[in-house]
């Protein structure tokens, strides 16, 4: 089973996330447009995740909070623009936590025999903003300064 | 954390010289001329970038005679890493999530071989 991927290149605003499903483009699709399907999967197991509202039309919007064990919210939302389909579902998206920073986000569905390439491209309004949801060193290949931070945090957890 | 402080704090850690510094503060208080010597700055942009790390509750200054000394603050830190590390666990844990639930529809329609079955002949070909 292919590990989610997650990729940020230096100076340039935005996260690629790739995944392969073992199941049809379709149905992968129903996964992430029925709020009854997206609440069973999206977000850590240890939060519990609650749709405030989920309009999956052009111009629709969405607002989900994930709530953590010690009941701290992390809410987000955003609006759909086109028509969502397999080929698409372009939204932005907003974590209300740091409110401003907005970031456009594609995800598109390929399939692949019968596996389904998921591929989501988020793109943010500047390489600062983008590097903010990066700092933590998710991603090996990025920059020494990357490196060193993770080190510090690393510390820092340690401590 | 308020949301504009990790704002703040976000914006800090977006410049590797301010990472650099923070790390120099992991191994204890330094005074501006310390924290500027591994740099091709000047002592006044180290202290600029002091006052955004300051500003950001990053690192906290005294004052030990004629020098001024920074220390790291790590809690801010420790809670912007633990939001940070949040992102790839949310998509590592939502995407084998998905995984499960794929694997419990498909099992579904074979118990009801009606149901979405024309929309799955598509790509099927290629096994």
């Amino acid at each position: 089973m292919s590990k989610t991927q997650i990729t940020a290149e230096a100076g340039i605003p935005q996260i690629v996330i790739t995944r392969e499903f073992d199941a049809p483009r379709d149905l992968v699709f129903r996964a992430y447009s029925d709020p009854e399907l997206l609440v069973q999967w999206l977000g850590p197991r240890d939060l519990a995740m609650t749709i405030d509202h989920y309009d999956i039309r052009d111009g629709g919007t969405w607002r989900y909070v994930h709530k953590d064990a010690e009941g701290n919210e992390y809410g987000f939302h955003g609006v759909f623009h086109g028509t969502p389909s397999p080929d698409g579902i372009v939204q932005t998206f907003e974590f209300e936590g740091v409110p401003g920073h907005v970031s456009l986000d594609t995800t598109t569905l390929e399939q692949h025999g019968r596996k389904t390439l998921m591929r989501a491209v988020s793109s943010f309004q500047s390489v600062e903003d983008r590097d903010g949801m990066v700092a933590s060193g998710m991603e090996q290949g990025l920059q020494d300064s990357m490196e060193r931070l993770t080190e510090l945090l690393t510390k820092l957890q340690a401590s | 954390m308020a949301a504009d402080q990790l704002s703040l704090v976000f914006g800090a850690l977006a410049d590797p010289t301010r990472r650099a510094i923070l790390t120099r503060l992991t191994e204890g208080e330094a005074t501006v001329a310390e924290l500027a010597e591994p740099f091709q700055v000047s002592q006044p942009a180290i202290s600029r970038h002091l006052k955004v790390l300051q500003n950001a509750g990053l690192i906290s200054r005294t004052r030990r005679a004629t020098a001024r000394l920074s220390h790291l603050e790590a809690e801010p830190l420790r809670e912007v890493t633990t939001w940070l590390a949040r992102y790839q666990r949310f998509w590592d844990e939502s995407h084998e999530q998905l995984d499960e639930l794929l694997a419990a529809l498909q099992a579904d329609q074979k118990d009801d071989p009606g149901r979405d079955r024309a929309a799955n002949t598509k790509g099927d070909d290629n096994e």
